[in-house]
């Protein structure tokens, strides 16, 4: 009975038989672990840890070949490096030139990457381009597959940019964070990254110039901040829909948003989330296929901004229609007593049919999100802090 | 000269004393990268700062720059310092 259960979940909805097979990447504060799935995504395989130790702030898969791994990491003694496996981590070997800013003269203010923090590949059509986001806000690429990184646009150097971004009291407990960098699939020359804080950019010329990208989105109440200026503001996460390009999502430090282009104007879609819930959080979570679908994991951001889950009660809201509604999926979550912290790298979907969603927290637990988040298990336990959570298909 | 290795570095030289030479701290660093790729920007960071919680010692004495001069008789020892949990 329970073989026949699992064949048939091994079918999408479609009825196809799938052979692929997921791998759940997840980045700790102690090491990195690679968690497969079988056909059916019921049984998990823990592979790790890699890096035992090291502070590994993103583990991505090159989506192009399906085998080369670039890992993010440092430890507390030790300073920021990329790994790279081409055997999906059997071996590793480290990047001859990591991201590093460009060295200043004496007198001048320096600056030095702590930690890579945002790993991003680029389009199918440039293969072995890899961009990075770094802590305090950095812009690297590498053409090589992740082994030669170097600064990229005008973005590390340029004094308006220096101001937006501030001090290492701008940013997160963490340091400030260049994040979200997002290649427009059907022009590698569209760019968009955000920063903590920093705001949202967009470049359409290869990083040569930017333009800011924040209208709409609120600053913090009460203190008269000028919300023109991207200094005041914190994106948390920004996805493109891989269903339509040109919608954008953002949970923002104060708020929900949505970006239809070409408009330039967020539009607060949180609103509309549950008043007692809020819409402050880290994650977003954009469904592959269907543009209208989104996922979020609220956090508590009121009062001290405790930054868990509200009241206790760990869930994560979808939208089916673009931001109009959203509903609470919460089955399978503990139901109280639950003070979970969820980063903003921290929710993933994967690929199938139906999509499988996967939570990391900050208490060292994975789980997913079934059928599109309407059931949820746990299917990690005991790992280290969670700081992000990637997945990939195998074929 | 001989140069201690803590364990964190371990990964790189693959035992805790190895022999390098150089005029200046800066320049056994540089001996050090050619023979183990990748040491040196885990402990120096691109401004050429020693990192927040290394500590390099020539005969007992903590070096605070790179261009703290060597002789072929120094001993020099890159600790790592308390960094918390």
């Amino acid at each position: 009975m329970a073989r026949k259960t699992a064949r048939s979940t091994a079918r999408g909805r479609g009825g196809r038989r799938s052979t692929r097979r997921t791998v759940v990447l997840i980045a700790t504060r102690k090491g990195a672990w690679l968690y497969h799935g079988d056909a059916a995504r019921r049984k998990w395989r823990a592979d790790g840890p890699h890096f035992l130790g090291h502070n590994v702030s993103h583990l991505v898969l090159d989506p192009r070949d399906g085998r080369t791994l670039l890992a993010a990491a440092k430890t507390g003694h030790l300073g920021p490096t990329i790994f790279r496996s081409t055997d999906l981590g059997k071996s590793w070997k480290e990047a001859a030139r990591p991201p590093a800013f460009a060295k200043v003269a004496e007198g001048e203010k320096a600056r030095a990457v702590d930690h890579t923090f945002w790993l991003a590949p680029g389009r199918a059509a440039d293969r072995d381009v890899w961009y990075a986001g770094t802590s305090p806000q950095g812009l690297f690429r590498s053409a090589d597959g992740g082994v030669n990184w170097e600064p990229f646009s005008i973005i590390n150097d340029d004094p308006q940019f220096r101001e937006w971004m501030g001090t290492v009291q701008d940013g997160t407990p963490d340091g400030p964070k260049l994040h979200s960098i997002i290649v427009d699939p059907r022009d590698g020359a569209h760019f968009y990254i955000a920063m903590s804080g920093g705001g949202v950019h967009e470049s359409m010329d290869g990083g040569g110039t930017w333009k800011t990208l924040i209208q709409g989105m609120d600053v913090v109440e009460g203190f008269g901040f000028d919300p023109a200026k991207p200094t005041f503001h914190d994106p948390h996460c920004i996805r493109m829909c891989p269903g339509n390009p040109d919608r954008l999502y953002q949970q923002n430090h104060c708020g929900i948003y949505r970006l239809d282009r070409p408009s330039d104007t967020w539009v607060r879609i949180g609103r509309s989330m549950p008043q007692q819930v809020g819409d402050i959080g880290f994650p977003l979570v954009v469904h592959p296929r269907d543009a209208d679908t989104a996922w979020v994991f609220p956090m508590d951001g009121t009062q001290v901004w405790p930054r868990t889950s509200p009241g206790g009660k760990p869930a994560a809201y979808v939208t089916r229609n673009g931001g109009k509604t959203w509903q609470r999926l919460d089955a399978g979550l503990p139901r109280s007593q639950a003070w979970w912290t969820v980063k903003r790298q921290c929710m993933a979907a994967d690929a199938r049919d139906p999509v499988g969603l996967y939570v990391g927290n900050s208490g060292g637990e994975l789980w997913m999100g079934r059928d599109e988040g309407r059931r949820w298990s746990c299917i990690g336990r005991h790992l280290p802090e969670i700081y992000a959570v990637e997945t990939a298909e195998l074929a | 000269m001989k140069v201690l290795v803590p364990s964190a570095l371990r990964s790189y030289t693959e035992r805790s004393e190895v022999e390098a030479g150089g005029a200046t701290l800066g320049a056994l660093l540089a001996d050090l990268e050619r023979h183990y790729p990748g040491i040196r920007f885990r402990i120096i960071d691109e401004q050429d700062r020693i990192r927040r919680h290394i500590r390099i010692f020539v005969n007992g004495e903590q070096a605070r720059d790179l261009s703290r001069p060597l002789g072929a008789a120094d001993e020099v020892i890159i600790v790592q310092a308390l960094s918390g949990g």
